[in-house]
């Protein structure tokens, strides 16, 4: 006779929508949006909709399996102990039947509703973070966010190829800006929960390499990222609005890169520039996709 | 089973029940827009 494992009471509704990350989710819907308005082709804005519910509920569902893969590591870390897997108000099953089919009902309805090469690309994004960075990479190299960076950084082309139906020098570049802010912000915020990862065993680079290595590498993946920022405005991509909003922003985010990579922590440090960094990352995106946007509009 | 668990049992698979039937209405409502949008495009060319 083998003992029944206690049954858990169906998960709320709440639960489904924690598993899809919403405020990482934010920032996708958000740069796959600036992604589709910055492009030259206007879009029915029902298929427009369509497209960004598509992100939307594709970034959800790669989230929803990376929540899946990754319960032991989250219910060690302070930060994602009360996630629903963690916690035990889910069953695992569940979540990953949450995961596979929101997935796949994501890019069949991009596929069906707006074209085949946006849907290939939400796909290989999908796949891309679930497979290449949350099975792969994270639990094996300080490299995880370096490469895995790349999925978050697929919703602009996404958007544009949504509009376009196919992928441009502006969207790639685009792509490599979020691609090469990846590193900074993660490792800015790695620094400050530096312990968290080492309870979990995550290989962060701050664990692996030490803070020292770490910042340098912060100040030297700006000098990339900031080329990537600013090079639609010479490349004649982008106006002025873009290229002063873009210009500057880039500046300030260097500068507090800067002082992070200089810095020493200190006993009692209470890492305020890591979060400064941190912080103002994030809403440096959102302002240099923005102004994307507002470029492409006033000018046209 | 206490009462207090079928409760809660009750009440979440009505609230799941609820998010999908509305789910579902948007699902329709967005498919139906699809398609008045395909056909629009579709008469432009």
């Amino acid at each position: 006779m083998t003992l029944a494992a206690p049954l858990l009471p169906p998960a709320d509704w709440r639960d489904f929508l924690a598993l899809t990350k919403p405020r990482v989710m934010t920032l996708v819907v958000f740069t796959g949006l600036c992604g589709m308005l910055a492009a030259p082709v206007p879009i029915h804005p029902v298929l427009g909709f369509t497209a960004i519910l598509c992100i939307a509920l594709g970034a959800g569902a790669a989230g929803a399996l990376n929540q899946w893969y990754e319960a032991d590591i989250d219910a060690v870390m302070r930060r994602t102990q009360k996630r629903p897997l963690p916690a035990g108000r889910m069953d695992r099953q569940a979540a990953l039947h949450f995961g596979v089919g929101l997935s796949a009902f994501s890019v069949l309805l991009m596929g069906l509703a707006i074209n085949v090469v946006a849907a290939a690309i939400l796909a290989v994004s999908i796949l891309f973070y679930v497979l290449v960075y949350t099975v792969w990479l994270k639990r094996r190299t300080p490299q995880n966010i370096v490469i895995g960076g790349a999925a978050g950084a697929f919703p602009p082309l996404i958007g544009w190829a949504a509009a376009t139906g196919e992928v441009g020098l502006l969207p790639f570049l685009l792509f490599l800006l979020v691609f090469l802010w990846t590193p900074p912000h993660f490792w800015a915020l790695a620094l400050f929960v530096k312990i968290d990862y080492a309870n979990a065993g995550v290989p962060m680079l701050p664990v692996v390499a030490g803070e020292r290595v770490t910042r340098t590498q912060i100040g030297l993946y700006t000098i990339p990222m900031s080329i990537a920022a600013i090079a639609p405005w010479p490349l004649g991509l982008t106006g002025p609005i873009y290229g002063w909003t873009a210009s500057l922003t880039t500046a300030v985010f260097a500068l507090l890169a800067l002082q992070v990579a200089t810095r020493t922590t200190g006993t009692d440090d209470r890492m305020r520039p890591e979060k400064q960094l941190f912080r103002y990352s994030i809403l440096y995106l959102f302002v240099i996709f923005g102004a994307l946007v507002a470029d492409r509009w006033i000018i046209a | 089973m206490t009462p207090d668990e079928q409760n809660l049992i009750r009440r979440r698979q009505r609230g799941r029940a609820l998010v999908l039937a509305l789910l579902l209405g948007g699902l329709v409502l967005l498919i139906f827009g699809i398609s008045i949008a395909k056909i629009q495009l579709g008469m432009q060319h």
